[in-house]
């Protein structure tokens, strides 16, 4: 009888669960499970060259995509940007969460400095973005100090629509999502257990290394996540910020787009998909996200 | 971690930080500054004249495009997506509590809508809807293609909120002859509050500022980003950086309001804890 209770009650339970998540179910499926999809059924099927998608199963798309010279290097472009991007807002935000997990000593003003980093990230992208030109142009602000100190005589060309803007950029807009997962880890680190390792002889290098790199790992795991992953899946950043000189994946994407070659761009598509997906997968792997969050 | 003498990494490490903020702030700050300049400004230093001409422009010329219509879209748009990432995400966060059969399913696919590539993930809703002959609009496509980008990010923040959640006060409550609903409504909720509000304001910024998922999903009206874009395309003048100045501060209105609204409930919880100290019972005080 009681038993019989138990597991009505655990039904009742896992009804419950479900009901509360139907929601979130029901805006998943049509806008992100569907449509993904519709990219690997259009993926298999031939264009008409005005837009329509012919329904007849073709693997042309992934052989015209495989075979290009142009893929492998775009690829390698959008490869080298994630590395530098990941490296910078790695060693920047490990680095200013450190300073506000155990060198900002009041609890609340530590809240408020962390509140200072992240407000930006409520503002719009394309206008951070833009922000750099006035101070990276050839009459930017950085030239004109620089020429008017007469430390060079001839404005940089290198800061803006190049290779090194780009990279600019994305660090200026993503160091945020490492800044917050890491310090979230770094925040309940026991600080006793630092002393502790300082108390038995170990060097401040061998706390690094051996006691917070450890403890931060979900943290890092999780922002790398973000950030190779927006990296990879951008193309607005490239394009502006490269003047045109630099591809993307996605840029290449999305030109098939506005020529109207659904299957083709859905190939790539397909193609950059598994690649964040075996990228994110294999960051994860070390860790378990959901334990990590709900922690 | 020496009490007394602070250490040379904590010097090295302040630089870091001052830097940081320094860089984070500094360039958006020329170009506010910049959109003030009179009819003869540029889009480079040293400022010329000061004047809203630039403002004026963008509201009344033809050739900066539908600044108007667009901003009024991005609004209402983000105040459906805001309502409806509350209510979701608040009770996805209620439902993920336990474990239940499929529950992995689900996350796994929140985390993938969340780290999909966003044009990819608007062409793919584009396709649909083209497979089922609807024509894609900014209030269903858009909106769409909107939440599938703040639901997780809502959810991830319920997740975080909810694991400060003590289930004892929900169980009190019951204990107490509360209904199923009463509970939700005069117990999780007032103290969910804060949390939600935080999501509300993810909510609200994420859609007022998504670009990449409502380029293919907008239809033939633009919203304020895609506005912006065609704008950093062809406009030259300190229009664009008006925009910007106009757009920042919308966004900052809504973060104070939100964070105003959090440090208000905060106080006022704290000032009926200590009441309810004084009159010697103990109320929930997270």
């Amino acid at each position: 009888m009681r038993e019989g209770a138990a597991t009505r009650f655990a039904g009742l339970h896992r009804f419950a669960s479900w009901l509360s998540i139907t929601p979130l179910v029901l805006v998943l499926v049509p806008f992100f499970v569907v449509p993904m999809l519709a990219v690997v059924a259009a993926s298999f099927m031939e264009s008409d060259g005005f837009g329509g998608i012919i329904p007849h199963p073709t693997l042309d798309n992934y052989k015209e995509l495989f075979t290009s010279g142009l893929t492998l290097n775009l690829y390698l472009s959008t490869l080298k940007f994630t590395i530098l991007t990941w490296i910078f807002t790695f060693l920047i935000g490990f680095g200013v969460a450190y300073f506000l997990a155990f060198h900002v000593k009041s609890p609340l003003l530590s809240t408020s400095l962390f509140l200072v980093c992240t407000i930006p990230f409520w503002t719009s992208n394309v206008i951070r973005m833009i922000s750099w030109i006035p101070l990276l142009g050839q009459q930017g602000l950085v030239n004109m100090v620089l020429t008017g100190s007469g430390l060079i005589h001839q404005p940089l060309k290198f800061l803006l629509f190049s290779d090194f803007s780009v990279v600019v950029a994305y660090v200026h807009q993503l160091t945020i999502f490492m800044i917050v997962p890491i310090y979230s880890s770094l925040a309940r680190v026991d600080k006793r257990v630092v002393e502790a390792a300082l108390d038995s002889g170990a060097s401040n290098w061998d706390v690094l290394r051996l006691v917070i790199l450890p403890l931060a790992k979900s943290g890092i795991a999780l922002g790398s996540v973000f950030v190779t992953s927006i990296v990879m899946g951008d193309f607005f950043v490239v394009k502006v910020m490269s003047g045109g000189n630099s591809g993307s994946i996605v840029a290449a994407l999305f030109e098939n787009i506005s020529v109207l070659q659904y299957p083709t761009a859905a190939a790539q598509a397909v193609v950059l998909m598994l690649v964040v997906l075996l990228i994110a997968t294999i960051i994860l792997r070390a860790v378990d996200v959901r334990r990590e969050i709900a922690r | 971690m020496r009490r007394y003498r602070r250490p040379w990494t904590f010097y090295a490490l302040l630089a870091l930080f001052v830097g940081y903020v320094a860089a984070l702030y500094g360039p958006m700050l020329c170009i506010y500054v910049l959109s003030f300049q009179d009819v003869r400004g540029g889009l480079v230093f040293p400022m010329k004249g000061l004047s809203v001409h630039w403002f004026v422009d963008l509201f009344t010329q033809v050739r900066t495009g539908d600044v108007k219509g667009s901003f009024d879209r991005s609004i209402k748009l983000a105040l459906m997506v805001m309502a409806i990432t509350v209510v979701v995400s608040f009770l996805a966060g209620l439902g993920f509590r336990r474990r239940f059969r499929g529950d992995g399913v689900v996350f796994y696919a929140m985390i993938g809508s969340l780290v999909a590539p966003g044009l990819v993930l608007g062409i793919g809703i584009g396709l649909m809807f083209q497979f089922l002959g609807i024509q894609p609009s900014w209030t269903t496509s858009a909106l769409g293609a909107q939440l599938s980008w703040t639901l997780p990010f809502g959810v991830l923040v319920m997740f975080a909120v909810m694991s400060r959640f003590d289930r004892r006060w929900e169980e009190a409550a019951r204990d107490l002859g509360a209904t199923r609903w009463q509970t939700v409504r005069l117990v999780v909720l007032p103290i969910l509050l804060p949390g939600l509000i935080g999501v509300a304001l993810f909510g609200f910024t994420l859609s007022y500022d998504e670009f990449a998922r409502t380029l293919q999903t907008a239809g033939s009206l633009n919203t304020l980003p895609l506005e912006i874009w065609s704008m950093t395309l062809n406009v030259t003048s300190p229009s664009l950086y008006a925009l910007g100045t106009v757009t920042t501060a919308i966004s900052f209105l809504i973060i104070a309001l939100c964070l105003g609204v959090i440090i208000h409930l905060q106080r006022r919880r704290a000032a009926r804890a200590d009441m309810g100290n004084v009159a010697g019972t103990e109320g929930p005080t997270p």
